[in-house]
């Protein structure tokens, strides 16, 4: 799986770090996304999809491969 | 559920999406329920006399919420008042900072400011102050006895506290400031009053301002001066700080009571939160799924004509969204209206969505995790005071709430 987030589109909800806190974190300055696995091992691709759908702004974006 | 007399107001000036069923106080009125099957992109009529569509369906109010043709600058006259021939003919425009009610890129650049403060991590470290001061209401509950008016005890002490916390209001301030972000979300409230209100509130904020901006703490606002301080104006700093504070008392206040009601009526499911902590997150969600609080977001202005699943509303008409019915949508949600912590909240509108979605639900969340157990455990017999149909339910401009909720244990 890869994983890629647009942080223009990002607003700071953290929803995904509340999800998947493994894939993403937010930066401290503005709240915005930040990737910290690319490409997720198995046991969190689970929750990086998850993170995806909940992302209230569409800035992340999964891709299976 | 039996019959009950939880009055939630007369229907004629209560707009029709805060609106509840007459036998149950939890779940949307039928008029609501029906246009979801039925007319689910449709126009209303507002109390003012202008009509708006009202989306209900849950697919389609994510559509429209995310969809950056809508604005949330809100209309110059209230929608949801009837006129006033003795007020001002003009509503004041939205107060600078307040961005809820603005557009990118207005609306961008003072989230951003804002977020840094409202981040996961930055909430995590919080935590220790909120269980403290949870512990704290609980001991004086005990310590008093009941019954106790569980609104005033806790549902609306806590959230007000911590948003004092975040803040940075001294601990003299903080009842006044409490009577003041009450008032300022109620529906019913002469023009006067709500505007003398208003000035009070700016005037008080103004104040926490210029301290701030003279020395600025390790809060909220101090941290903005510091690192923003030339980019924002005073009454940018003013219109925020109101904002944060309207957003997140009431809501959080009422969730925590609302909540409670429904897990004393409930036992079942207020078992499991006692006794599996494990469980308290997913809990939460389905609650505030099940309860949808704030029961629409703010309205909505078409830039454009947008269509919407088949239907176009046309270029500088209103819209109204249905968080609740959302939410009860069992299109998405098999059996929708029951509060089951089988279920799964997943995709819940309760906090909204888009750019708007709510910044405060990592904070609105953790004081809910930490207070729900903390309470039940307190007391594991708690229970009401008074028969469930004298729980008084109103609705209220921002969120749903109750008058007070008398409980003993
Ligand atoms: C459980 C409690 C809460 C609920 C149900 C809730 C719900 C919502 C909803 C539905 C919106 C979207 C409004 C719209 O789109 O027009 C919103 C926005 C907002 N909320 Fe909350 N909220 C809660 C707690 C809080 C707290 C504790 C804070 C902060 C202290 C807060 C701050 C905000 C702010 C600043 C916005 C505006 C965001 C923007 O326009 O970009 N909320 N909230
Ligand atoms: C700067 C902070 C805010 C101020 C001064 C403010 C003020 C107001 C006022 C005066 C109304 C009544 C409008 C009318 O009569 O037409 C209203 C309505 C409303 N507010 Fe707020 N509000 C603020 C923030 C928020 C936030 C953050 C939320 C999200 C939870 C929210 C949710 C609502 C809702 C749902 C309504 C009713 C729908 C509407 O008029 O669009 N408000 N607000
Ligand atoms: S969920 Fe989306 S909007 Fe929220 S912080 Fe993550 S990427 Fe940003």
């Amino acid at each position: 799986m890869r994983v890629a987030v647009d942080q223009e589109r990002c607003c700071g909800t953290g929803n995904c770090v509340m999800i998947a806190p493994e894939v993403f974190d937010q930066r401290d300055s503005d709240g915005v996304v930040v990737l910290r696995q690319p490409q997720p091992p198995p046991a969190h691709t689970a929750q990086a999809r998850r993170a995806a759908a909940n992302c209230p702004c569409a800035a992340i974006k999964v891709d299976e491969d | 559920m039996s019959r009950t007399d939880n009055r939630v107001s007369d229907a004629q000036s209560v707009p029709l999406t805060y609106q509840r069923a007459p036998d149950c106080p939890f779940d949307p009125a039928p008029e609501i329920v029906r246009r979801r099957a039925e007319d689910p992109i449709a126009r209303f009529l507002l109390p003012s006399g202008d009509s708006a569509w009202l989306v209900t369906r849950h697919a389609d109010v994510r559509a429209v919420l995310s969809d950056p043709r809508f604005s949330s600058v809100p209309p110059p006259d209230s929608l949801l008042r009837p006129p006033d021939p003795d007020g001002p003919a003009d509503a004041p425009p939205i107060p600078p900072g307040m961005f809820v009610g603005m557009d990118p890129p207005g609306h961008t650049r003072l989230r951003r400011m804002v977020t840094g403060e409202f981040t996961v991590k930055r909430m995590d470290r919080l935590r220790p102050r909120i269980e403290h001061i949870v512990a704290e209401h609980l001991d004086a509950m005990a310590r008093a006895g009941g019954p106790v008016d569980l609104m005033k005890v806790f549902a609306l002490p806590i959230p007000s506290l911590v948003i004092c916390e975040l803040l940075g209001v001294p601990y003299r301030d903080r009842d006044d400031f409490q009577r003041r972000s009450r008032m300022a979300v109620e529906v019913d409230v002469r023009h006067e009053d709500g505007m003398a209100n208003f000035m009070e509130m700016h005037e008080y904020m103004a104040g926490l301002v210029a301290a701030q901006r003279a020395d600025p703490g390790d809060d909220l606002l101090g941290m903005l001066v510091r690192e923003h301080g030339d980019d924002i104006t005073d009454e940018e700093l003013i219109g925020l700080t109101n904002m944060l504070l309207s957003a997140g008392h009431e809501t959080t206040a009422n969730v925590l009571a609302i909540g409670t009601l429904l897990l004393i009526r409930h036992p079942d499911q207020a078992a499991v939160i006692r006794e599996r902590p494990e469980v308290v997150e997913h809990a939460v969600e389905e609650m505030l799924r099940y309860l949808s609080v704030v029961p629409s977001t703010l309205v909505r202005t078409a830039l454009a004509d947008v269509t919407i699943d088949g239907t176009t509303i046309p270029a500088g008409e209103h819209v109204m969204v249905s968080l609740q019915s959302a939410n009860r949508d069992g299109a998405r949600y098999p059996d929708a209206d029951r509060f089951d912590l089988a279920h799964d909240p997943e995709l819940h509108v309760a906090f909204g969505h888009g750019i708007h979605h709510c910044l405060g639900r990592p904070l609105a969340r953790m004081e809910l995790q930490v207070a729900f157990p903390a309470l039940l455990r307190r007391f594991p017999t708690l229970r009401l005071a008074v028969p469930f149909e004298d729980i008084q339910f109103r609705p209220n401009a921002a969120a749903y709430s109750l008058e007070s909720l008398p409980v003993t244990w």
